[in-house]
C-alpha cells in the first residue's frame, strides 16, 4: 500500500469541504477541493487522485452526470457519493451509477473514516489488480447472483425467499472483523439502508446496505460465533440474512447482474 | 322589480300562459253554451207567456165584443197595455184597420198586409186562416236601434155566438174576423242576457287572475324558491364556498335534486380537502427536501467539528459531556430531518427494546433550557422498575418532545408547572385495543372514517326499530361504550342491527347477551374472529373471544400533564388531525398528528383530557411488546 493518499473532494458547501478535509487530515490523507463538477474534471486530467468525494446536488453538472463524465474519460478512480438529500433513491442510484460508495449527510467523523478507508483499500485492490492482471484477488459472486454496487448481493431461491449477503469485494476493504451487528427477525429492510454493522480490528464500523428491501425471516446465526464464515465463503456459507422481498421485481432493475463480472 | 322578475321567472310565466289560455277557452265555449241555452230557454218563455196573454187577452175580451162594447173593449186593452212588458195590444180587423189599440194614436190606422205583423199570414198574398203557435211569432225591432220585439199574431175566427150576435156586425160567411196582436219588448231578456254575459266575462277575468296569482304562488313556492336556492347555491360552490348547504329540502324532484347537489358539494369537499391536504402534503415534501438539503450541510460541519472536538478533548470530562449533548442533539436532528423526508415516504419505526425513562430524561435534558426561560418547573415522577419495551426510541423522544415543548407554549408566562410521569401496568384488552377493521357478513367495511369517536373511525350499523331507521356509531375500542346513536329508540323494544351497505343482519341467531338476554350483535374482524356485543344497548356486554384468549398485557403509561390554558372542549377532537393548529404561523399543524401516528404505529392509545384554564393532561400507553399482529 502506497503511504501518500490523495483525495479529490467536490462540493459547494464551504463547510462541508472542510468536515470532510478534516476527517482527511486526521487520517493523513492529502487533500484537493473544489466546489463544482467541471473543476474536478480539469483537476482529475491534470493529476491524479486516489479517491473522489462527490456531492450529487452541485451547481450546473451534478454528482451523476460528473460520475458518467469521469467513466467516459476512461479513470477508474473510486468515487463515493454524498447529498444532504439522503434519499434512497439517491443511494441505490449512485451505487448503480458506479459510485463505490454513498455516504447521507450529516455524517460522524467516524462513519466518514470508515468509508474513506473502504474506498482506500478498493484503490488498493484495483492497484494490485492491474499489475497481476492474472491473478484472482476477488472471488466473483455466482453468475445468478445481483449485487448492489460491489458491495452487498441477493439471490432468489426457489421459495421466493432471497438470501442477502457481502461480497468479497467489499469484505476485502475491511480489515479484519471483529464483531458483526446484525437486525432482528421481523425487522423490515430497505434498500441501500444500512442492514449490517461490522466492528474491524482498527476500531471502525461499517456498515453494509441491504441490497434489496423486504422482512428478515431468517439471519445466519452462526456468524455471531465465527464471523471468519462471511470472510472465507461471503457467497454461500457466510450469507447474512433470508428475507421476504416487498418490491423484488422494482428493486431488481437497480441491481447489477454478476453475470456482467465474467465478460 | 327583482321581486316581480322572480315572481313570473320564466316557468311561473310559461305556466301561467298556458293555463290562462286554457281556462279562457274552457270558459269561454261554456259561457257560449250557456248564454246560449239561458237565453232559449227565457226567449221560449216569453213566447209562451206573449201566447198565454194572447189568448187571455182574446178570451176576456171575448164577451165584451159579443155584447160589442167598444168603449169596454178600448179599456181593457189599455188596462193590459199598461204592463210595462207588454209593448202594445192591438186588434186589427180584417181590412188591416187597427180597431182597438194600448196606444191610442194607432187606432184607426190602417196596416199595409205586407207589414211585418201580417206577414206571417199574408207572405205569399193569399189570406191564411189557420196557422200554428210556432207560425204566428215573429222577432222584430221598430227600428234598428230599439230593443227586439216579440209579436204574436192571434186571429179572432168566426163563431156562431158571433154572427148570431144581437149587433150583427160579422156575417156568418167569414171566417176571420179579424187578428189580436199582443208584441211584448225583449228589452228586459236582452238586459238580463247582457248582465249575464258581463257576469261570465267578470267570472272568467277573477278565475283567470286567481289561477295565474294561485299558480304563481305555488310555482314561486315550489320551484322558484327551491331553483332560486339552487342557483344561489351553485354560485356559493362556483365561488369556491364548499361547505354550503342547501336548507329546508321538499320532498319532490327539485328536493332530490338539492338533495344530491348536497351530497356533490361534499364530495367535492371531500375530494378538494384531499386535494389541498395533497397537494399540501407534496409541498411538505418539497420543503422537507429543501429543508434537508439545507440543514444537513450545516450539520455536516456541527457533527464533524462537535465529534472532532469530542476526540481532542479526551481529558475533559467536563468537555466531553457538553460535547457529548451536541453530538448526540446533532445525530437527533439528523434523524428529525430523516423523518421529515421520511413522512412523505410513511417509514415504519426502527423498533428496539428501549427504556422510555432514559428516552424522557433526553428529551427533558434538550428542553431544559427553554423550561428555564419560561419559568416552568419541571416535576418528574419516574417508575424505576419500568419494564423496556420495543420502540423506536427516536420517535418516542419525538412525541415526549412535542408533548413538552405543547405544554411550554400553553403554560405561556404565567409561571406553570410541567409534570411527567410513567408507571407501569397489566391492563385487559378491553379499553386498550383499537378495532381498526370490521366486516359484516358479505365483508363490506364497517368502519367509517367519517365519524370519529375520540379521534378513531368509528363501527358504522344501520339500526331499524318500530319503522325507524338510523344508525349507530360503535366505539372502535375494544370494551369502551362511547358509541354515537343517531335515532332515539326505545330500548326495550325489538332492535336489528344490519350492514349500512347491504343491509345483511349482524344479528347473531343464536346467542343471547348473558346479562340481559337479550339479542347479541357479532362483527367480524378480519384474521381475528368476532367482536360480540349486547344488541339491545341495556348493558355494556361486550366480548371479543380472541383477544380475550391472549389475557392481560403489559403497558407502559406515559403522562404529561401541564398547567397551562388547556384546550377548548371544541377543539379536543380536532387536535389530532393534520394540519389543525392554534399556533398560527408558529405551527405547522402537522406535531399532534405526527404524535398520533407515531403512537397508532406502536399500536399504543394517546388521550388527552382537558379543562380551559387549569391544563391539560396526555396519557400514552405503549404495549410492552410488539403487539402488532393482535390488532386489527
Amino acid at each position: 500500500m502506497k503511504e501518500h493518499f490523495n483525495i479529490l473532494i467536490v462540493d459547494d458547501e464551504e463547510v462541508v469541504l472542510s468536515s470532510i478535509t478534516k476527517v482527511a487530515h486526521m487520517e493523513k490523507y492529502t487533500v484537493d477541493s473544489v466546489m463544482n463538477a467541471s473543476s474536478a474534471l480539469n483537476k482529475i486530467s491534470s493529476a491524479e487522485y486516489d479517491l473522489i468525494v462527490c456531492d450529487i446536488m452541485l451547481p450546473g453538472m451534478n454528482g451523476f452526470q460528473f460520475l458518467s463524465a469521469v467513466e467516459s474519460k476512461g479513470i477508474d478512480t473510486p468515487v463515493i457519493m454524498t447529498t444532504g438529500y439522503s434519499t434512497i433513491e439517491n443511494a441505490v442510484k449512485s451505487l448503480y451509477s458506479g459510485a463505490i460508495d454513498f455516504i447521507p449527510k450529516p455524517f460522524t467523523i467516524d462513519e466518514m473514516t470508515s468509508v474513506l478507508h473502504r474506498g482506500m483499500k478498493y484503490g488498493a485492490i484495483l492497484r494490485l489488480k492491474r499489475l497481476h492482471d492474472d491473478s484472482v484477488l476477488i472471488v466473483p459472486c455466482p453468475a445468478k447472483y445481483y449485487r448492489l454496487g460491489y458491495s452487498a448481493w441477493m439471490n432468489q431461491d426457489l421459495d421466493g425467499s432471497v438470501l442477502i449477503g457481502g461480497t468479497d469485494f467489499f469484505i476485502k476493504t475491511l480489515e479484519q472483523i471483529k464483531r458483526i451487528e446484525l437486525l432482528n427477525i421481523n425487522e423490515v429492510l430497505i434498500q441501500a439502508s444500512p442492514a449490517v454493522k461490522f466492528e474491524t480490528c482498527d476500531e471502525l464500523i461499517h456498515q453494509l446496505y441491504a441490497s434489496i428491501s423486504g422482512v428478515i425471516i431468517a439471519r445466519n446465526e452462526r456468524l455471531f460465533t465465527k464471523p471468519e464464515l462471511f470472510e472465507k465463503d461471503p457467497y454461500f456459507e457466510g450469507w447474512i440474512y433470508r428475507i421476504i422481498p416487498t418490491e423484488l421485481d422494482y428493486e431488481m432493475k437497480l441491481l447489477i447482474p454478476c453475470s456482467s463480472d465474467r465478460s | 322589480m327583482i321581486r316581480v322578475k322572480n315572481l313570473f321567472g320564466k316557468i311561473s310565466l310559461k305556466l301561467i300562459w298556458v293555463v290562462s289560455a286554457t281556462v279562457i277557452l274552457t270558459i269561454g265555449v261554456y259561457s257560449y253554451f250557456n248564454i246560449k241555452s239561458q237565453s232559449e230557454v227565457l226567449y221560449t218563455e216569453v213566447e209562451r207567456h206573449a201566447n198565454q196573454l194572447s189568448e187571455s187577452v182574446k178570451n176576456s175580451t171575448r164577451y165584451v165584443m159579443l155584447l160589442n162594447q167598444h168603449d169596454h173593449i178600448q179599456e181593457m186593452i189599455n188596462g193590459i197595455g199598461n204592463d210595462p212588458s207588454i209593448n202594445n195590444v192591438r186588434i186589427l180587423n180584417k181590412e188591416g184597420e187597427i180597431i182597438y189599440s194600448a196606444r191610442k194614436s194607432d187606432i184607426g190606422n190602417m196596416l199595409d198586409k205586407h207589414a211585418e205583423s201580417c206577414y206571417a199570414c199574408h207572405a205569399e198574398n193569399r189570406p191564411l186562416e189557420k196557422l200554428s203557435i210556432k207560425d204566428r211569432t215573429r222577432i222584430f225591432r221598430m227600428n234598428p236601434d230599439s230593443s227586439r220585439i216579440l209579436g204574436v199574431i192571434n186571429p179572432i175566427y168566426n163563431e156562431k155566438s158571433c154572427y148570431e150576435a144581437d149587433c150583427h156586425a160579422h156575417p156568418s160567411e167569414a171566417k176571420v174576423l179579424g187578428v189580436l196582436d199582443v208584441t211584448i219588448s225583449f228589452a228586459e231578456i236582452d238586459e238580463q242576457i247582457r248582465k249575464n254575459e258581463i257576469r261570465e266575462l267578470v267570472f272568467a277575468i277573477i278565475s283567470i287572475s286567481a289561477i295565474a296569482f294561485i299558480i304563481g304562488f305555488f310555482v314561486k313556492r315550489w320551484v322558484d324558491n327551491p331553483v332560486q336556492e339552487l342557483v344561489k347555491a351553485t354560485d356559493q360552490v362556483a365561488a369556491g364556498n364548499l361547505n354550503y348547504k342547501i336548507r329546508d329540502l321538499s320532498r319532490d324532484e327539485l328536493g332530490v335534486l338539492g338533495k344530491s347537489f348536497n351530497n356533490m358539494t361534499k364530495k367535492l369537499d371531500e375530494t378538494s380537502q384531499q386535494l389541498y391536504q395533497s397537494t399540501k402534503l407534496a409541498s411538505l415534501g418539497q420543503l422537507a427536501a429543501g429543508v434537508a438539503h439545507e440543514i444537513n450541510n450545516p450539520l455536516t460541519g456541527i457533527l464533524t467539528y462537535s465529534s472532532y472536538l469530542l476526540k481532542r478533548t479526551k481529558d475533559n470530562p467536563q468537555m466531553q459531556e457538553d460535547l457529548g449533548v451536541i453530538v448526540r442533539e446533532t445525530m437527533r436532528s439528523r434523524e428529525i430531518v430523516k423523518g421529515l423526508l421520511d413522512f412523505a415516504r410513511q417509514s415504519t419505526p426502527k423498533k428496539n427494546m428501549i427504556d422510555v425513562n432514559e428516552v424522557i430524561n433526553r428529551a427533558v435534558t434538550v428542553i431544559s433550557s427553554q423550561l428555564k426561560i419560561n419559568n416552568v418547573s419541571l416535576v418528574k415522577d419516574l417508575d424505576p422498575s419500568l419494564p423496556k419495551i420495543t420502540a423506536d426510541a427516536n420517535q418516542i423522544q419525538q412525541v415526549c418532545m412535542n408533548l413538552f415543548v405543547n405544554a411550554i407554549d400553553a403554560i405561556g408566562q404565567t409561571r406553570g408547572t410541567l409534570s411527567v410521569k410513567t408507571s407501569h401496568m397489566n391492563l385487559s384488552p378491553k379499553g386498550m385495543i383499537h378495532i381498526k377493521n370490521a366486516v359484516c357478513g358479505k365483508t363490506h367495511t364497517l368502519i367509517d372514517a367519517d365519524h370519529k369517536i375520540n379521534g378513531s373511525p368509528s363501527l358504522k350499523v344501520k339500526i331499524k326499530t318500530n319503522g325507524t331507521e338510523g344508525f349507530v356509531h360503535l366505539d372502535p375500542i375494544y370494551g369502551s361504550h362511547k358509541h354515537y346513536f343517531g335515532i332515539t329508540f326505545d330500548r326495550n323494544s325489538t332492535l336489528s342491527l344490519s350492514c349500512p351497505v347491504c343491509d345483511i343482519s349482524l344479528i347473531d341467531k343464536i346467542n343471547r347477551c348473558p346479562i340481559c338476554g337479550g339479542p347479541v350483535y357479532k362483527i367480524q374482524i378480519p384474521n381475528q374472529g368476532f367482536l360480540e356485543g349486547c344488541a339491545s344497548f341495556k348493558d355494556d356486554w361486550q366480548q371479543w373471544e380472541f383477544v380475550d384468549r391472549s389475557g392481560e398485557r403489559k403497558f407502559v403509561e406515559i403522562e404529561v400533564a401541564d398547567s397551562g390554558c388547556g384546550i377548548p372542549p371544541e377543539n379536543l377532537n380536532k387536535i389530532f388531525e393534520p394540519f389543525f393548529s392554534t399556533k398560527g404561523q408558529r405551527g405547522t399543524g402537522l406535531g399532534l398528528s405526527v404524535i398520533w401516528g407515531i403512537i397508532d404505529n406502536h399500536n399504543g392509545t394517546i388521550n388527552v383530557k382537558s379543562e380551559p384554564g387549569k391544563g391539560t393532561k396526555f396519557t400514552i400507553r405503549l404495549p410492552q411488546g410488539d403487539t402488532g399482529k393482535m390488532t386489527g
